[in-house]
């Protein structure tokens, strides 16, 4: 695969304040890769930074292999679909789409041909001499990525572009976004600070927190194989035990030692340990491999989700299986379900779910939303 | 209490038109009678419309008012864009401050001010007439500058900051995206602030009385010089013209505003 565009060693900040801390990736040419994170990881500064509306600090931005550091936003091919869209008020459907052409002094001709083709993509047909001010936010949305598509540009970079659409919208437009970026080829880099978003579309996702780089794989290996508390927390729901390997294959926490497939550490190595909820099998307390009390159960539809006290940790459950508050039930997990993890500074911080509620959760999601 | 508040409205409209139209009603007089109305007729209009001093008068005040508005809607502008990309606070806020002095300086202290400025200045560069066109004209633009850039704000505030980036994100240079995407968006601040400083240069005497020359003379300074010598109905005829274009343009400008804010409204849904 070509390499599009590659960030070397890039450190940024604003007031003193370190943003982007000694960044370095490879994007390469058609590929959709996200950039995932909480607000104030960086993601934004990033993207800002491959459009040409920041300049690093340290380190080196290079495009096909030339460096673009000093190169200004105009000049670089290279477009952007703002998280506001960014449409100009002052012109209808079709100018703020043709805007890029009438620029390069595109016949007229084919910019009405162009700019039909377009809109037909993006299933705006018949719109072209609406007022965008009018329009819904689902369509502003696709007017911005059309006016940001028209010239071909190499790379598309896209901020949040669905952060302010409803639930229903955003569904379709994901799915609009992918078969686009697989119909035009184009390189997508898209900013979200949704992990499902980010799963369910990227080849490639980057997950960064306090402007470093986390991990990047694909959206499987970053569900499966998180590397480190903070990854595994970030993406989907997890329970992040400490344990301890005495040998390759086995681990020990929450009193019992377990089968498992990771191996590679020191004999003794202390981990963190990684299970998802939905790997866990609920059984009769005695087949268990673990036994706890269930303190809270909530109906979620698809399955229920049951929070049991093992030996005063938290573990989430997802089963289909339903279990009363203040039951007695027991844990089977197998082998392939556990994750084992290098410890590392954001051991310890998540995982736990004693101070779990749906509400919270959604508060600070609100937060997080606002704050970008 | 409610006809108190009622009696007490009518008081404040009455005290405040009905002058106006005393003297609307008295510039139609046939006669030069001050105390009575004898008649009506466009006798005065016809009598001022007769005189050429009247119509160089004219001239020069709308000559200088538009001079005077396009010079500083271009100037404020142009500021009003470069203290709101100001980074450091504590500099736009007093720049901002330094702009509105202007504002709340009486007007006769502006002038004299103004006055011994260009008299002095004139003086060192051994100008004979020191007082001109072009020293009015400056006056004009000072007093006008803090009008217009007061206008322009809240449109600057309101534009959407990615919108520029979105502009050269597409390939404009920093120039034309301030002419293809800026200066389009916040129109309708420099439309009206051009209409305000047209309509303040119109009626401004104060300043100009001090500020300008002998062979230069506006409306409102012959208006004055016309008094001194005997009040004729003609300089009611005048004055009820005078009203009538500030009235228009009132309109205008209200008309416009009224657009922006229903447009910005819109934007926000």
């Amino acid at each position: 695969m070509k390499r599009i565009i590659e960030l070397q060693n890039i450190s940024k900040a604003f007031d003193g304040e370190t943003v982007l801390d000694n960044i370095s990736l490879e994007i390469y040419d058609g590929e959709f890769i996200t950039l995932l994170g909480p607000s104030g990881c960086g993601k934004t500064t990033t993207l800002r930074l491959i459009g040409g509306f920041e300049t690093a600090d340290e380190g080196n931005v290079y495009f096909k292999g030339k460096r673009i550091n000093d190169v200004p936003a105009h000049k670089r091919h290279v477009n952007t679909v703002f998280q506001k869209y960014a449409l100009f008020p002052h012109l209808n459907v079709f100018e703020n789409i043709a805007f890029s052409l009438r620029l390069q002094k595109v016949e007229k001709k084919e910019i009405i041909s162009r700019v039909k083709e377009i809109l037909e993509m993006v299933s705006l047909k018949g719109f072209e001499h609406k007022n965008v001010t009018l329009l819904s936010g689902g369509q502003q949305q696709r007017v911005a990525i059309a006016r940001a598509l028209i010239s071909h540009p190499k790379v598309l970079l896209l901020d949040e572009p669905l952060g302010a659409l409803d639930l229903k919208l955003r569904k379709d437009m994901q799915n609009e976004l992918k078969n686009i970026q697989k119909q035009t080829g184009i390189t997508f880099i898209y900013v979200t600070h949704d992990q499902e978003e980010a799963l369910s579309m990227s080849d490639r996702v980057v997950v960064m927190s306090d402007g470093r780089i986390q991990q990047i794989g694909t959206p499987t290996d970053i569900y499966n194989e998180p590397v480190n508390a903070f990854v595994a927390d970030f993406i989907g729901e997890s329970n992040i035990v400490d344990g301890v390997m005495p040998e390759d294959q086995k681990v020990r926490f929450a009193g019992h030692t377990f089968e498992c497939v990771d191996s590679g550490f020191a004999p003794g190595e202390a981990v963190d340990v990684v299970v998802r909820p939905e790997d866990v099998d609920v059984v009769s307390p005695e087949k268990g491999h673990l036994k706890g009390t269930v303190t809270a159960v909530t109906f979620k539809g698809v399955h229920y989700e049951i929070i049991v006290d093992i030996g005063g940790f938290k573990w989430m459950i997802q089963s289909t299986d339903y279990a009363a508050e203040g039951d007695h039930i027991g844990l089977f997990i197998e082998p392939e379900a556990i994750h084992i993890m290098k410890k590392s500074e954001y051991s310890g911080l998540y995982g736990d779910y004693s101070s779990f509620s749906d509400e919270l959760e959604e508060l600070s999601d609100a937060d997080s939303v606002e704050e970008d | 209490m409610k006809l108190f508040s009622r009696l007490y409205l009518i008081l404040i409209f009455a005290l405040l038109y009905i002058p106006i139209g005393v003297l609307i009603l008295f510039s139609f007089n046939s006669t030069a009678n001050t105390g009575m109305l004898t008649g009506l007729s466009l006798y005065w209009y016809k009598e001022l419309f007769s005189s050429p001093d009247t119509f160089v008068a004219l001239k020069n005040t709308l000559v200088l008012a538009l001079s005077a508005a396009c010079i500083s809607t271009v100037i404020g502008t142009a500021a009003a864009v470069g203290i709101s990309r100001m980074k450091s606070k504590w500099a736009k806020k007093s720049v901002q401050s330094v702009t509105n002095i202007p504002m709340m300086n009486p007007d006769i202290v502006t002038g004299v001010s103004m006055m011994l400025l260009f008299v002095f200045v004139g003086g060192m560069l051994g100008l004979t007439e020191k007082l001109s066109f072009i020293t009015l004209l400056i006056a004009h633009v000072t007093f006008c500058l803090p009008y217009v850039i007061l206008s322009i704000q809240p449109r600057l505030r309101q534009m959407d900051k990615s919108l520029p980036e979105a502009a050269r994100d597409l390939g404009c240079t920093p120039l034309q995206s301030f002419f293809k995407v800026e200066l389009p968006t916040i129109m309708g601040g420099v439309v009206s602030g051009f209409l305000m400083a047209f309509t303040l240069s119109l009626d401004d005497f104060v300043i100009s009385y001090f500020t300008t020359g002998s062979s230069y003379q506006t409306l409102p300074l012959m208006i004055y010089s016309m008094t001194k010598k005997e009040v004729k109905p003609d300089i009611y005829a005048l004055s009820t013209l005078i009203i009538l274009s500030v009235l228009v343009l009132l309109i205008i400008t209200n008309v416009i505003s009224a657009r922006n804010e229903k447009r910005s409204r819109k934007e926000k849904k």
